[in-house]
């Protein structure tokens, strides 16, 4: 076991984390966070700089400034004893075609001095059926099973997953999300990636919001998303003349809208009190002879905090 | 886990890896037979070959077709133009033309000089028309030799497998390297604690697991099939086949060290091996490029690898006299290694 005195440190510490690729920065200065027993999702667009970030954490990379600092240890000091310590899953990694599922555990379960058994990382990601089965008859799920599979070999105290379910069906991503919830269920520590906002906030305790290669908000998906002081957004679109046909000064000044933004053909407002808004936007709807369509509401998600910060959506890479 | 638990499961992974392949299965063990066997047909000796003669069909000719087929060592055609005899010499269907001289001279033979052939078919032609008298002494006494060693398949043999050898250290290992850093799983082994040692230790170990069967398999299709001789003892020829792989596993090492596509790899072995394929001796002796050449073809690691595996199998030699060749396939083998391991990129 460690010693007691490292357990007070965070299992992952990162601060001010450079990344560049020639002229492009791809990691600006990066400040981040995973307290043991916590689950931390990253999350943000393709390009954010996501991945670079998790590559330097997990060793694969070297940034060029800042402190990283994995179980209290860093990479130019200890590589080995950390790397014993956590469990990687990259985000494209192709296994050897013809080899079996039980082959391919038993070949990552060796490089590790103390770890799991082998049968009880195959039930915990659901392989049992499929232990003979070879790598490229396994469907794309199965596959990811597989790879988070041998980031479990060594009962790793922290596992760092770089987008997960990326190109999996929902069905599929929900048995991956179950693997990874029986592992913060025993305990361990979870660094995620990911650009699916309803991932993060299953899965993550804290989310750290990327983009173009900084943090720009970060705290529980609660606080994030009570951030925008909203209590709901509200959609609608207007029929003939365009949403535009209603100014956006007219709309903000109405009592209780947070922000308005124009998306297509629809008007999104950002409301602190629904009600007397959609009241209140009833009438200017009516003075000013229009017809209101298509009318919805929702609680605000992380992709309404995502936009108001960016003017972007996350899919939008 | 230890070391060797880990060296164990990362040769395990290549081996299986390996027979699962048919198609590797095929170059490595059924491909060098089926060349050995079609050489060995096509170059077969034993009977003594004919050499075939045109003769222009016009006054002297049915003579001519009667003196020369009272040799056995010589076969005619006719043919009944001048110009369609010499075609056929051009393209070596024949290896010279007799044109009969209508003033009833002496023939005319045409042929090319230099084709080992001709020159022959120039002497029996020579001696079909100009028999030494009954009574003269003889000059020459003749020992013909049947013995084993000294047909083209025993001197191609040996240089097929050093031919296999070098090409599936190179593509077994260069190959295999160049695909798993394709597939990214270079970079999945780099985050496990795995040592880097081990990882290169399970490519030499599996190499040797196949040496032993296609040296096997093939060196039993040649001895039972085939015929040829294995004169020398087993250990020298054993330390030849051992130390020719590693020779050329370290030179698939190297090769596959930086490459980031399949298509570079293939590219990049092929350039490698191709010049050795045509200047070390597989096919034919290197004594026929010019002599200015040969030091430096010997140096070369394949032709040092032939060298010793002829003089062990045909001439009988020990391990012990093969000082030079050896030493030109450990510094490949060190040299290759060292650099290898330098400039290897795992990213």
């Amino acid at each position: 076991m460690p010693d007691p005195s490292a357990n007070h440190e965070p299992a992952v510490l990162a601060r001010g984390l450079v990344k560049r690729y020639g002229d492009l920065t791809a990691v600006d200065g990066i400040d981040l966070e995973v307290r043991r027993g916590t689950c931390v999702g990253v999350l943000g667009p393709n390009g954010a700089g996501k991945t670079t970030t998790i590559e330097c954490l997990e060793g694969l990379k070297t940034p060029d400034a800042g402190e990283i600092r994995v179980l209290g240890r860093t990479w130019g000091d200890d590589a080995r004893e950390i790397q014993q310590r956590i469990g990687v899953q990259l985000q494209e990694t192709e296994f050897q075609d013809k080899l079996s599922v039980f082959e391919l555990l038993r070949l990552f379960r060796s490089f590790y001095r103390n770890g799991a058994d082998l049968e009880e990382v195959i039930k915990t990601v659901g392989l049992e059926e499929k232990r003979k089965t070879f790598v490229k008859q396994l469907s794309g799920g199965q596959k990811q099973r597989l790879s988070v599979g041998c980031a479990l070999l060594n009962n790793p105290e922290v596992l760092f997953l770089d987008e997960p379910t990326t190109g999996l069906d929902p069905q599929a991503r929900r048995r991956v999300w179950e693997v990874i919830e029986s592992f913060k269920g025993g305990g361990g520590t979870v660094l995620l990636t990911t650009h699916y906002m309803e991932e993060a906030e299953r899965l993550a305790d804290d989310l750290v919001i990327f983009d173009q290669g900084r943090v720009i908000a970060q705290g529980s998906p609660g606080s994030i998303i009570a951030s925008l002081h909203a209590e709901s957004v509200v959609e609608f679109s207007l029929g003939d003349g365009g949403p535009r046909t209603l100014p956006e000064a007219d709309l903000a000044a109405l009592n209780g809208v947070r922000s308005v933004r124009y998306e297509g053909s629809s008007v999104v407002l950002s409301v602190e009190h629904t009600q007397p808004v959609i009241a209140a936007l009833f009438g200017l709807v009516e003075t000013r002879g229009l017809v209101l369509e298509d009318l919805r509401t929702h609680r605000p998600t992380l992709e309404d905090v995502f936009v108001s910060l960016t003017g972007r959506h996350l899919r939008d890479g | 886990m230890g070391r060797r638990a880990e060296i164990t499961e990362l040769t395990r992974v290549r081996v299986l890896g390996f027979i699962r392949e048919r198609e590797a299965i095929f170059w490595v063990f059924i491909f060098p037979m089926v060349l050995a066997a079609v050489l060995g047909f096509a170059f077969r000796s034993g009977k003594v070959k004919p050499s075939k003669i045109a003769v222009v069909d016009s006054e002297g000719a049915a003579a001519l077709v009667e003196l020369f087929n009272a040799d056995p060592e010589i076969k005619t055609e006719l043919f009944a133009t001048r110009d369609e005899a010499l075609a056929k010499v051009r393209n070596s269907a024949v290896d010279g033309m007799v044109e009969p001289d209508p003033a009833g001279g002496a023939p005319t033979l045409a042929y090319e000089p230099g084709r080992a052939e001709a020159a022959t078919a120039r002497l029996r032609v020579q001696r079909a028309l100009d028999p030494p008298p009954e009574d003269a002494t003889e000059t020459l006494k003749l020992d013909r030799l049947t013995q084993k060693g000294s047909r083209y398949i025993d001197f191609l043999f040996p240089g097929l497998l050093g031919m296999n050898l070098m090409g599936t250290g190179i593509w077994g290992i260069g190959f295999a390297i160049a695909d798993v850093r394709r597939r990214g799983f270079l970079r999945r082994l780099l985050v496990t604690p795995m040592h880097k040692s081990s990882f290169f230790a399970a490519f030499m170990l599996s190499r040797l697991v196949f040496l032993v069967m296609e040296i096997g398999v093939l060196a039993a299709f040649g001895a039972w099939v085939l015929g040829v001789p294995f004169h020398g003892d087993a250990f020298s020829f054993s330390v030849i086949c051992l130390v020719g792989a590693l020779t050329f596993a370290g030179l698939g090492i190297l090769i596959a060290s930086r490459v980031r596509t399949m298509e570079g790899a293939s590219g990049l072995m092929n350039l490698t091996m191709m010049p050795m394929w045509l200047l070390s001796g597989v096919f034919f002796s290197y004594e026929r490029y010019p002599e200015a050449l040969h030091p430096l073809i010997r140096l070369l690691p394949l032709t040092a690898l032939n060298d010793a595996m002829r003089a062990v199998m045909i001439d009988g030699n020990s391990i012990l006299t093969q000082g030079p060749e050896l030493l030109v396939m450990a510094a490949w083998c060190v040299v290759t290694f060292v650099v290898a391991l330098r400039v290897f990129r795992w990213e």
